[in-house]
């Protein structure tokens, strides 16, 4: 068992096209540095020096990593994480 | 021409030329427009803009236009009004409110933004304008897309108070109720922006939309003699505009019409959907999410999108947050009608009892000039307030019915 990994569509162009990946279990950065191993660019797109972009959020098992260990969250077989732009939208 | 040179991500910094676009397609950040400020120098003083219409547009070379203004002419300037009873009873010298109830044409100050969005949707050749919304919004993009002979589609909330739905209806847009939140409605929008070629002017017009806020900080500082004030109270929800009020003061520092800018910029939110002054409480610019409960509707945003940079500015200028429970926002509501005269949506209650909180712990010092800013009409959200209203004296028609009233009375 692998942790799966939900791509969101403007990311799919790095991933052949797929919504979800596989990871080796880990940390959240580590997961990161592991898809980028094999789908090149993806890092950069979703962080920058080792952290998680603001406008990009991280879920494993649908709760926000900000309120884990943010990056450093370990991330175990089994675990759902899903890579969500954040919306720059809304009211006022 | 315009003195806009291009769009700029807020988060890397990437370019991109002016386009009905929002996001950073490589990390995901707003958008922002950037202004040419030398020029905008060489072409904008005092003079120039005190010769022209006391409207928003007066401002205009620092609004993200590329031609002439075409939607609201008569939205902007509002009244600075110099409170003599409220200021008394908060115990200060000098306490203006921006006086926002009164924008035409529908009473709040989404007819800024909307005004610069649609002018902006017309430049870009759209015939089709939209938004998602819960009450103010809605009814400016229904009345100013009215007048600019625009298509309309307004999108709300279905659990939406009947007065809110017949005020927008009776500009005669498509009025779309959604079964679900705000939240709900939101996201379906940003589908539906994908797919149709609208100006959404809360998505993909959002970086020209907001910018109109700045009029707001722009007259604020010009109906002060042109000076800034030594502190600003803005109602938040997504945050911005209390991000647009700040960048208004520093644009009008950085093109020089004014010279000293030491404003303290304060975030006034209810408790009962205070992400941004939960973040600020606690010195952190991380804002947690939050499932809104709270009668201020208007700013029930809980996972507001300028959160981050308004907690910034804030921080920055030396301000902090405020939050208040309902029942100070009727009582700041009252307060402000019993002594200035003004009817202010819930979220101006907001503004006015985070200021008494701010003036009463000292933030705010009692010979210090502050603005507030009263950003919607009461009219609009009376349903906040049933329940905590004096109660008329019901007579016959008859003389001696009332002179038994008036003794009671005195």
């Amino acid at each position: 068992m692998a942790v799966k990994v939900r791509i969101p569509t403007p990311l799919q162009k790095l991933t052949e096209g797929k919504e979800e990946v596989e990871s080796a279990a880990g940390t959240v950065i580590d997961i990161v540095k592991d898809l980028d191993g094999r789908y090149a660019g993806i890092a950069e797109r979703i962080s920058d020096g080792g952290k998680i972009r603001r406008f990009v959020n991280i879920y494993v098992n649908e709760e926000d990593i900000r309120f884990l260990k943010a990056e450093q969250t370990t991330v175990n077989d089994g675990d759902i994480v899903s890579i969500v732009p954040a919306i720059a939208g809304g009211c006022l | 021409m315009g003195f806009v040179e291009g769009l700029k991500c807020r988060e890397c910094g990437r370019e991109y030329k002016i386009a009905p676009i929002y996001v950073c397609e490589f990390c995901f950040g707003p958008l922002e427009a950037v202004y040419d400020y030398k020029k905008i120098k060489k072409s904008l003083n005092r003079k120039k803009i005190l010769q022209r219409e006391k409207n928003l547009w007066r401002y205009k070379e620092l609004l993200p236009i590329d031609g002439e203004p075409q939607v609201g002419l008569n939205s902007g300037f509002t009244p600075l009004v110099e409170t003599k009873n409220l200021a008394r009873e908060l115990g200060v010298k000098s306490l203006f409110v921006k006086d926002d109830t009164v924008v035409h044409p529908t009473l709040s100050f989404k007819d800024r933004v909307v005004a610069v969005a649609l002018t902006k949707a017309k430049e870009f050749g759209f015939d089709t304008v939209a938004c998602a919304s819960t009450g103010n919004l809605a009814h400016s993009v229904s009345a100013h897309g009215a007048k600019a002979g625009l298509k309309r589609f307004i999108f709300i909330p279905a659990t939406l108070e009947a007065s809110k739905i017949t005020a927008a209806l009776i500009y005669e847009p498509n009025l779309i109720a959604v079964d679900g939140n705000y939240d709900d409605v939101n996201r379906l929008c940003s589908e539906i922006a994908n797919k149709y070629k609208w100006a959404f002017v809360n998505i993909n017009i959002r970086p020209f939309y907001a910018e109109g806020s700045k009029t707001l900080g722009f007259e604020i500082i010009e109906q002060l003699g042109w000076n800034a004030p030594d502190n600003v109270v803005v109602p938040c929800a997504s945050g911005s505009l209390l991000t647009k009020v700040w960048k208004s003061f520093k644009e009008f520092h950085e093109i020089g019409i004014i010279k000293k800018l030491e404003t303290k910029v304060f975030a006034a939110q209810a408790q009962g959907c205070n992400p941004i002054a939960a973040a600020l409480k606690s010195h952190t610019d991380v804002i947690r999410p939050m499932k809104p409960h709270t009668i201020a509707k208007s700013l029930a945003i809980g996972n507001p999108a300028d959160g981050y940079y308004a907690v910034k500015v804030v921080q920055e200028t030396g301000g902090c947050g405020g939050e208040v429970t309902d029942q100070e926002i009727i009582d700041g509501i009252k307060l402000l009608a019993r002594t200035e005269g003004i009817f202010a949506e819930t979220a101006g209650g907001v503004t006015v009892a985070v200021t008494k909180k701010l003036i009463e712990n000292g933030s705010i010092g009692k010979n210090d000039t502050t603005v507030i800013c009263v950003t919607g009409n009461g009219l609009k959200t009376q349903e906040a307030l049933t329940g905590n209203m004096l109660k008329a004296h019901y007579i016959p028609p008859k003389m001696d019915a009332f002179e038994e009233v008036l003794l009671k009375i005195k």
